[in-house]
């Protein structure tokens, strides 16, 4: 049982496809925690962003429909870069429309917005035939850097790329987040008024974060979009393409940009081992108690470990020092308000 | 078009139900619970659990058993609402914990009772009854099956049962008392747990009765409800958050719609045209039709 557990984690091949995954999945949970994490925008919609990523994508750098089965707008033929930056474009503009009305209003709201925006895509995806080849799905994506190696060793050279734009993303979060913007977002989070009495404007720092977020997202759609190279709309159903990002993230700690990425790593463990003992197995409902796992890791670490495994980094600010060097300061409130996301953020991230 | 408009009143009705209970809790627990549509999913498969087959109510297709599992149902379905607020939300309610995070765990008991739903009774659909059932004529060229037309009843008798709990009791007293201001009830001496229990035991009764009369109105299948969610928000929002009328009115206006859209859309976006809807409230009037304007 152990044995066979492990047994694939050996295999260098299946190794770098099922580390792939867990960075591309590492970009979405950096992506969420610019929403959740940082700024406490609830958004349940990740998959619509996963969703118009991979097709934005597609619909870039695949050479125009031809043939029988292929109904599709676009087919630009246009190089990977073009297509990873052009989702997360696309996708921000996304964030900017489903932001106008719900940003201004209580957190919740935009929660069941955004799972309808997600859900209400996948129904235009399935129904509109001529728009991405509709249930058929976008099939043969290209990949980047195809020729420069056979194409069994093609898995390592994707899986640097993917890296490199985890690697990318990652310090320009840090960076953003190690800002004055980036404490504004926290102080936003732990206590809108006392944000808005300091003179920030809201609605516009929480829709660059917003946006933010969505960009990332988008970038991480593409980058799997490009992995897998066939992608329907099932592929974006809230199980696969919304809870298990939010599951990673808390799991990992919000708040905290390493903790998404660890949590990427270690859900994404449990998803992929568990998903191996479903092939094996000669019941097909034990597919579910997969599901049933992560509905029951949600509650579990909010209840028993709101912090999740790392917890989020108290001080952010890069001339604040360490913890223990200098006494918080008393005079500058704004700052008073970002500091305070240490206790408080148990409950509020 | 009478015809999609009378279809559009039953499903009014049952998005009515599972609306009215999830407006309850939303004004009362304040918070979003987005397993609302789970519950009427496991509502309905308890319900198809208890029902036993045999004799037949008038022309309708069940016979007295489907009575019985429809109130199994409901009191299961009610009694789980109270022990999960016990396991879950009172602890995080203790720790004063943001509303944002109960309905993230609310999520999480949505993923968990759909699982287990799945897990039971698989991914296929399932029928109380199978078999075609003949549709009576109305005027305007309208048919109704008799089934319908139970459906139609029970709910529109269940809205007003909660009706007067809410405005003629007490207890309903009690409800809106601490669904305006939990604090304010709680110093007036008001036992806002009690109330708590109270709520969930309407809202989850209510949602299984909704998932039992859906699955009369079409089939039962592990989605079902989650599929409903939509529709549920959107009727809540629409009339207001915490108005159980304005739920009312949301309901009838959504699932109208819903089936009104069918003639010039594809059936297929009954779903989108919930969401529609609910965006555009959010646009205009984000405090619903009957909600007050607050800050």
């Amino acid at each position: 049982m152990i044995t066979s557990f492990f047994h694939d984690m050996i295999n260098p091949a299946y190794m770098a496809g099922f580390l792939t995954l867990v960075v591309i999945y590492g970009v979405f949970a950096v992506g969420l925690n610019v929403h959740w994490g940082y700024t406490g925008i609830f958004n349940f919609g990740v998959a619509a962003f996963f969703a118009v990523g991979a097709y934005t994508t597609a619909v870039l750098t695949k050479q125009s429909a031809s043939g029988a089965y292929q109904t599709y707008i676009g087919g630009y033929h246009l190089p990977f870069v073009v297509g990873l930056l052009g989702a997360g474009f696309v996708c921000a503009i996304l964030a900017f429309i489903i932001g106008i009305p719900t940003l201004r209003l209580r957190e919740d709201y935009l929660a069941i917005v955004t799972i309808g925006v997600a859900e209400s895509l996948r129904h235009v995806f399935v129904n509109e035939g001529w728009l991405v080849n509709g249930t058929r799905g976008m099939i043969g994506i290209p990949q980047p850097l195809h020729n420069l190696v056979d194409t069994a060793d093609y898995r390592y050279v994707y899986l640097a790329i993917a890296a490199f734009v985890l690697l990318i993303v990652y310090v320009a979060v840090e960076r953003g987040i190690r800002s004055p913007w980036g404490r504004v977002l926290r102080a936003i989070r732990e206590d809108e008024m006392t944000a808005e009495a300091s003179g920030k404007n809201i609605f516009a720092f929480k829709m660059q974060a917003f946006m933010l977020g969505a960009f990332i997202m988008g970038v991480g759609g593409a980058l799997y979009a490009h992995y897998v190279r066939a992608i329907t709309p099932d592929t974006f159903v809230p199980m696969f393409a919304t809870f298990l990002i939010w599951v990673m993230l808390i799991v990992g700690g919000s708040g905290n940009n390493k903790g998404a990425i660890l949590g990427a790593l270690v859900v994404w463990l449990i998803w992929d081992r568990t998903g191996a003992l479903v092939s094996n197995s000669q019941d097909p409902r034990i597919f579910y108690v997969r599901n049933l796992l992560i509905g029951v890791l949600i509650v579990g670490v909010i209840l028993l470990r709101p912090k999740g495994i790392l917890g989020e980094e108290k001080r952010v600010s890069v001339y604040a020092g360490k913890e223990k060097e200098r006494p918080r300061p008393v005079e500058e409130a704004p700052d008073i308000a970002s500091a305070a996301a240490t206790e408080d953020a148990v409950d509020g991230g | 078009m009478a015809e999609l408009i009378v279809v559009g009143l039953i499903v009014g009705s049952i998005i009515a139900l599972g609306a009215i209970g999830l407006t309850l809790v939303y004004g009362i627990l304040k918070f979003a619970n987005f397993a609302h549509g789970d519950l009427m999913t496991l509502g309905a498969y308890i319900a198809f659990l208890a029902f036993r087959t045999g004799g037949h109510l008038g022309p309708l297709s069940f016979g007295p058993g489907m009575i019985a599992a429809i109130l199994a149902a409901m009191a299961f379905v009610a009694v789980l609402c109270v022990v999960i607020d016990r396991l879950v939300y009172r602890p995080l309610r203790r720790r004063n914990a943001n509303l944002v995070i109960l309905a993230m765990a609310s999520l999480g008991m949505a993923i968990i009772l759909r699982s287990v739903v799945y897990l039971r009774w698989g991914p296929d659909t399932h029928f109380y009854v199978t078999g075609i059932q003949q549709a009576h004529n109305f005027p305007l060229g309208t048919k109704l099956k008799p089934d319908q037309m139970f459906i139609g009843v029970v709910a529109v008798l269940s809205v007003v049962l909660v009706y007067l709990l809410l405005y003629r009791t007490k207890l309903g007293r009690a409800m809106r008392a601490t669904a305006d201001n939990m604090d304010l009830a709680r110093v007036s001496g008001i036992d806002t747990e009690h109330v708590v229990v109270w709520t969930w035991l309407i809202g989850g009764s209510l949602a299984a009765l909704a998932g039992v009369l859906l699955g009369i109105q079409s089939h039962l299948m592990p989605e079902m409800g989650f599929d409903f969610l939509l529709p549920l928000f959107s009727a809540a929002i629409l009339g207001g958050v915490g108005s159980p009328h304005g739920a009312l009115v949301g309901a009838f206006t959504v699932g109208v719609s819903q089936e009104l859209s069918t003639e010039w859309i594809s059936p297929a976006y009954k779903p989108v045209i919930a969401f529609v809807l609910l965006f555009a409230i959010l646009l205009v009037r984000p405090q619903g039709i009957f909600g007050a304007k607050k800050q």
